[in-house]
């Protein structure tokens, strides 16, 4: 904890506002990329803290939310299955599928493992012999390395019993997509520091060169997130644009090289579907030909699904920062983290969940 | 369903509603449960204060009856067994209605194939509790069930004490200006327990909170200041206590984050787990709503008891209609703090 206290200094925090509100002139929309970002935003209530005329809009970075929802099917398919233990991360459980969740399925009797590292799903394999583990490998480029590794140990211990069911995802060009969007309306980003600490900034340095925005990669504490919103207004004001690394503490130019590795040797490259943000290409990651053998969607056959969202979800435009969660009708009302409409009511990191955490009864009184 | 991926599936797909882990997580979810299948059909004007332990008066007497079930998993941890745990429980529901403990009754499922040691352990360990605390255990029942039907060993224990307080301090009491009160760092209960759950595979040395608050809230008691709210802090932690009183009490509560107590290690496995300590269990803390003018004087009883060396102020009453729990953050924002909704889960990156 000692660690972290001098992220959390209220006297240097005042400071920083103070001088975030000195630069503030005009109107600014800020889009924090990381649902991480987003969640220490409310839970520390910076928003409240920041001059009137910054807007801090919330973006896709949240890997629970954007997963697709013919994802989440084929995830409940699988689990159904006699022979399957699904090992899975614990946010996953509630995000509603087309017509249940993975507790629901749970409570169906699908057999289902809450893991905290992928390796802990290599364990239950090698523990049933007998069954059919699938891990649903889900995330950004953080957690591609680990899923990458756990593969490669599969592959290594020539497990037969292990699949995975993929769907991991990149920042850069769901970044790209956001700004090629004719509805765009951000002005600078706080780029995801974590998956700069394992891609570096190289990918950010090309969209900064190609979009003319700022973009400052930013930690995860309540004063790096006011340190990256001040060297964003800073960039604005000054008419420059270029990226910046305020998480230098985790974050170095060529990020980490073994990781990137270990992404390369096991994934390729692959056109993915978003939830709530649709079909984006050379967006996600895929067993390369190497490791087909480990795909769930090909030992179970459940892939080509194409299913509708409810449309009464808003979701895409919260992650596309049109829209704030409190500006949804049903959001606190039909739509609630116990009885969600869309994922970024569900995840720790989701938007709506966050906003219904942590401002919900306010909202009444000042949107 | 718009498409027939679910056809394969060996199991039938059903609609109907049933129990989840939410609803036992001492949250919202529970609290639904409550209201809405138990009380239409059980309550009455004594369950439907939903206190800790209801207070009946029988020949002139105030007596407090409680009953808790016991389902912890591991069932030793640092700081305690299951056994400890219940009679400690069960004293705590007493106490913090002004009774003085002074019966028990326990009920034990246990699992087929469970070990003898670990049970004599277990009754080792509630015997010790009881001696403590001037508590005798008058009646009990033992039932075994095949083994899976149970995990190893469920205890159910009811307390019957005597209330000796005059007003009795109830979770509607709380008015406003009153200043809130913890009895010590909060949250070590349950990240003893996440420790020790070997998929998290962490070496740590949070101890349990496990205690009994007897004496000292005896000692409170037996002075002259007025404790209008006395509520122990168990599932759904700090936060759910906070939100129950506001919502009993029909006031609002603003907390100041800073002045909470939490321990180093606890907020640091907190920081790694993603979880926020405010909504962790304690088994040996407590919640004390107080007029101002005697705030300080209620904190100098707790600091003068060894279980209350870290009691502080952390919040007061206001007035609040939406009987909203607000805290104010450590780098001065503010932020709604709900109840727990249902258990935390960690955040994956």
């Amino acid at each position: 904890m000692e660690v972290l206290r001098p992220f959390r200094d209220e006297i240097k925090a005042k400071s920083l506002i103070d001088n975030i509100k000195a630069l503030t002139t005009k109107p600014v929309n800020i889009m924090e990329v990381c649902g991480g970002q987003t969640h220490t935003i409310l839970k520390y209530g910076i928003e409240d803290l920041l001059p009137e005329n910054i807007k801090l809009l919330h973006g896709p970075g949240c890997p629970v939310c954007v997963t697709s929802l013919e994802a989440i099917d084929m995830a409940i398919n699988i689990s159904l299955n006699k022979d399957v233990i699904f090992c899975t991360y614990g946010d996953m459980l509630r995000v509603p599928g087309s017509s249940m969740d993975l507790f629901k399925a749970k409570a169906l009797g699908a057999n289902l493992k809450i893991v905290y590292s992928p390796l802990d799903a290599l364990k239950v394999a090698l523990a049933n012999p007998c069954k059919n583990i699938v891990f649903f490998a889900i995330g950004f480029e953080t957690t591609a390395p680990a899923n990458a590794m756990l593969i490669l140990q599969a592959k290594k211990l020539n497990l037969k019993n292990f699949f995975v069911l993929c769907h991991e995802v990149l920042v850069p060009p769901i970044i790209a997509s956001l700004l090629e969007s004719k509805e765009s309306n951000v002005q600078a980003f706080l780029g995801p520091g974590h998956v700069c600490s394992v891609m570096g900034l190289h990918e950010y340095e090309h969209l900064v060169h190609n979009y003319q925005l700022p973009i400052v990669v930013t930690g995860f504490e309540p004063l790096d997130i006011l340190e990256g919103i001040y060297a964003c207004v800073q960039q604005l004001n000054n008419n420059g644009v270029r990226l910046e690394n305020q998480y230098t503490r985790a974050v170095t130019q060529d990020g980490n090289i073994p990781a990137q590795q270990a992404i390369k040797d096991v994934f390729e490259v692959c056109d993915r579907k978003w939830r709530g943000l649709g079909f984006i290409p050379k967006s996600g990651l895929s067993l390369n030909s190497q490791f087909k053998d480990f795909d769930a969607t090909i030992k179970f056959k459940v892939d080509n699904l194409d299913i509708q969202e409810s449309k009464e979800c808003i979701s895409g435009e919260i992650l596309r920062g049109l829209k704030k969660p409190y500006e949804c009708e049903f959001f606190g009302t039909k739509c609630t983290p116990l009885n969600p409409l869309g994922a970024t009511m569900v995840s720790s990191e989701g938007a709506c969940s966050a906003y219904y955490k942590y401002r919900q009864s306010k909202l009444t009184a000042s949107p | 369903m718009s498409s027939d991926v679910f056809n394969s599936c060996n199991l039938p797909i059903n609609d109907q509603a049933c129990i989840s882990l939410g609803h036992g997580s001492g949250g919202k979810l529970s609290s639904n449960l409550i209201n809405e299948f138990f009380l239409p059909y059980l309550g009455n004007e004594i369950l439907n204060e939903l206190e800790d332990a209801s207070v009946v008066t029988l020949n002139q007497d105030n007596i407090a009856v409680s009953i808790d079930s016991f389902v912890v998993n591991p069932i030793f941890f640092p700081g305690g067994n299951i056994g400890s745990l219940s009679v400690h429980g069960t004293i705590n529901d007493l106490a913090v209605r002004g009774a003085k403990p002074l019966f028990i009754a326990a009920s034990f499922i246990m699992e087929e194939g469970f070990l003898l040691e670990d049970l004599t352990k277990i009754i080792q360990a509630m015997q010790l509790a009881c001696r403590q605390n001037n508590v005798k255990l008058i009646t009990a029942d033992t039932k075994v069930v095949n083994k899976g039907d149970c995990d190893k060993i469920f205890i159910t224990t009811s307390g019957i004490g005597l209330v000796t307080a005059n007003d009795i301090p109830s979770v509607s009491k709380a008015k406003v200006n009153n200043n809130i009160l913890v009895s010590g760092d909060i949250g070590r209960h349950g990240m003893a327990i996440m420790a020790t759950r070997e998929e998290f595979e962490l070496e740590s040395t949070i101890e349990s909170d496990s205690a009994s608050l007897y004496s000292l809230i005896n000692l409170i008691l037996a002075s002259d200041i007025q404790v209008n709210c006395l509520r122990d802090i168990t599932r759904g932690g700090l936060a759910t206590v906070l939100n129950e009183i506001a919502m009993a009490s029909g006031i609002g509560i603003v907390i100041d984050e800073s002045q909470i107590p939490i321990q180093t290690n606890v907020a640091a496995l907190g920081e790694i787990l993603g979880i926020d300590p405010l909504y962790i269990a304690c088994e040996g803390r407590f919640v004390a709503v107080v007029d101002e003018i005697r705030a300080q004087d209620l904190l100098a009883i707790m600091h003068s008891h060894p279980l209350g060396t870290n009691a502080a102020i952390i919040g007061k009453v206001v007035d609040d209609p939406d009987n909203n729990v607000i805290a104010k953050t450590i780098i001065g924002g503010s932020r709604l703090v709900d109840t727990l909704l249902f258990d935390e889960l960690p955040r994956i990156c």
